[in-house]
């Protein structure tokens, strides 16, 4: 009888860091043709639809960005999270929260003569959405030790019910033949876009500068090793004095800001307007990718192209294969199970060993 | 049919899922492992007991079937948190992401098809009892499975070895493996329980509650179930209560949206949500902290050797 047996070592090489979300994209890779021959398809033309076909032209490449944006907003406060051992899996509520604040600034000014002073107001009131829906987790965790999992899930549904009752009834454009949705934004209440005739926009520059910033708090500041150290050893952050719990607000509200920020850029900059659904996942999607990202800033952002790739790919195959939009669901599922169970061999020593049968 | 029975059994029906669920994940929680991938299993369940169900023509292989795919979901798991040490918490939401999008897979040539509910029981006399017949003896196997699982689940941990050796790996892993019981081994089955629960649930659902496939049809039950053992304290006979607190939350907000209570539909629909928050925010605050959770809940076990 052969068994697995791990040994857990400190000293894993740099180089292995890199690598093995490298392995974990592969062996999705492998798998999904697998899956697509199993669906009775060809294995690379199917592949070649989810992976190739977004990043094929220039028109592909803008619309990744686009799509890359809010999860690169979204994972790198959940990589703050994650790293200080706060589990905020509420992310979507939080975008949809962001995208109901903002959009209540961009519909209170409809119509009226405003300035380019409305989509900052709305990026601000978006953020303050977002924190706001993440701050009742992060108060139940520290104040009464509720667990910040289900809390933050559960209000996922809350916001969405909530947004869902706001255009189907106060927020429903009343010139809009009945349609679920508000009235369009006015023209300040949109995200620039960056070039005339494209779909990319300000958000994307934005969400490149927060990576920036996020990657040098991490680094550099005394909050970002608070972080690190909250979360690799707890009771070395408390003899240091750091207060565990301020620290779970801290996270909770850039997280939720992060995630409200997105929310209002999405809506602002790709819809135009508020409709029941704003999100095709990017809440459950980002965290993915920031685990793929090793949760560190930098690498959220490159995680989060690979997972937008997916997204566009997903609607490329739905189109041309006729699959269901759920397969991209689950290349993302198994490329976490991949990351992580690659992250077992950077942890710790994997040996084979033989044994006896009798012992096991 | 008096409208006080017609709420009691539709009570008993919201409230079936959840339990089964619920139990299953309690035994796996008080090994000491913390599966979040139960909204994950319990659709595939519903899917594959489903698929199964129409495919045969037999509820019973759609049941066996939604088992199986609950507990090869759990393996999943079982490889990552166990065999390679992963983070629990991670390992289960990507199961759920996993299981939620291979559903939708798995369930797509489904949707739109339809079968009859499950049979339900039908003793002579016993049923034909005013108000309390049908409730106690028309049901589905479903519920009376529900509840023989809470009394052996029950009787298991409080009053075998096996269970108290579960009990033991969940509380200090360490101590149970000086002791010489092998943690990983008793945690698998623990985590195959909990996959096969959930996989049976999710049949009830896909089988007897709606009878169809919808993609996404669990809707948060997977999580409510979750909630449902803490607020029971990972104790069985509390989490019989709590799932049936649940259900009866969920019916009468059904009922009372039906009865044109004069409150918008969405706000009903995230009142099993909100309760869930709730509930668990007055069940921390009366007994402080976590101390009645498994020690050991959530933390990987590596053997030293």
């Amino acid at each position: 009888m052969i068994r697995l047996v791990l040994t857990r070592r400190d000293d894993a090489p740099a180089w292995m860091a890199l690598v093995s979300p490298l392995i974990a994209v592969a062996l999705t890779l492998l798998s999904g043709a697998v899956m697509f021959a199993l669906l009775g398809l060809d294995p690379l033309k199917a592949l070649g639809v989810y992976f190739i076909s977004p990043i094929s032209d220039g028109w592909a490449l803008q619309e990744l960005a686009v799509k890359a944006t809010p999860l690169i907003l979204i994972s790198v406060g959940l990589s703050l999270c994650y790293r200080s051992n706060n589990w905020n899996i509420g992310a979507e509520g939080q975008f949809v929260m962001g995208a109901i604040f903002g959009g209540w600034v961009a519909i209170a000014t409809h119509g009226a003569a405003n300035g380019p002073w409305v989509f900052p107001a709305m990026m601000l009131a978006g953020m303050l959405g977002g924190a706001a829906l993440a701050m009742i987790p992060a108060i139940l965790k520290t104040r009464l030790a509720v667990n910040e999992i289900l809390t933050s899930l559960m209000l996922v549904y809350v916001a969405e019910l909530l947004l869902d009752w706001l255009v189907r009834g106060p927020w429903r454009d009343p010139k809009g033949f009945n349609f679920p949705q508000s009235v369009m934004f006015d023209k300040d209440a949109q995200v620039m876009r960056l070039m005339a005739d494209g779909r990319i926009n300000l958000g994307t520059p934005i969400a490149i500068i927060v990576v920036v910033i996020a990657a040098i708090m991490m680094a550099r500041t005394l909050k970002g090793f608070e972080i690190r150290l909250v979360g690799a050893a707890p009771r070395a952050a408390r003899f240091a004095g750091f207060d565990e719990k301020r620290l779970t607000w801290t996270v909770f509200a850039i997280s939720g800001a992060l995630a409200g920020l997105a929310g209002i850029i999405e809506v602002s900059g790709t819809m135009g307007q508020l409709q029941p659904s704003v999100s095709p996942g990017y809440g459950f999607t980002a965290i993915i990718v920031a685990f793929l990202g090793r949760l560190n800033p930098i690498g959220c952002l490159i995680a989060a192209v690979v997972l937008a790739i997916t997204f566009i790919g997903g609607e490329n195959a739905q189109i041309s294969l006729r699959l269901p939009l759920d397969v991209t669901r689950v290349f993302q599922g198994m490329l976490l199970f991949y990351v992580l169970a690659c992250d077992a061999v950077l942890n710790y020593r994997i040996t084979l060993v033989r044994t006896g049968g009798a012992a096991a | 049919m008096t409208m006080f029975e017609a709420i009691l059994l539709t009570i008993i029906t919201a409230s079936t899922p959840l339990l089964i669920g619920a139990i299953g994940q309690l035994v796996c929680e008080r090994s000491g492992v913390l599966n979040l991938g139960m909204e994950g299993m319990m659709i595939m369940g519903a899917a594959c007991g489903f698929a199964a169900a129409i495919l045969s023509g037999n509820s019973y292989v759609g049941v066996l079937a939604a088992i199986l795919a609950g507990m090869a979901m759990s393996l999943i798991f079982a490889i990552l948190t166990l065999g390679l040490a992963a983070n629990q918490v991670a390992s289960g939401l990507a199961l759920s992401i996993f299981g939620l999008g291979l559903s939708g897979v798995i369930g797509a040539p489904f949707v739109g098809a339809k079968r009859d509910q499950m049979a339900k029981l039908d003793l002579p006399v016993l049923t034909d009892i005013p108000v309390i017949g049908k409730a106690l003896f028309g049901q589905d196997p479903f519920v009376y499975a529900s509840f023989a699982l809470v009394i052996g689940v029950w009787w298991f941990l409080a009053r075998t070895k096996a269970g108290l050796v579960v009990r033991a790996c969940g509380e200090n892993h360490a101590s149970a493996h000086a002791l010489g019981y092998p943690v990983l081994k008793i945690r698998l089955l623990a985590i195959l329980f909990g996959g096969g629960c959930a996989g049976l649930a999710g049949a009830y659902l896909s089988l007897v509650y709606t009878p169809f496939w919808s993609p996404g049809m669990t809707a948060g039950r997977g999580w409510i179930a979750l909630a449902i053992v803490v607020f029971a304290s990972w104790r069985p006979w509390r989490v019989l209560a709590g799932a049936y607190l649940f259900g009866g939350i969920t019916i009468l907000q059904l009922h009372a949206q039906g009865a044109g209570v004069k409150i918008p539909s969405q706000f009903m629909a995230a009142l099993p949500y909100l309760v869930t928050i709730l509930v668990l925010v007055i069940i921390m605050s009366r007994r402080g902290g976590q101390q009645t959770a498994p020690a050991s809940l959530g933390t990987p076990f590596v053997p030293d050797r």
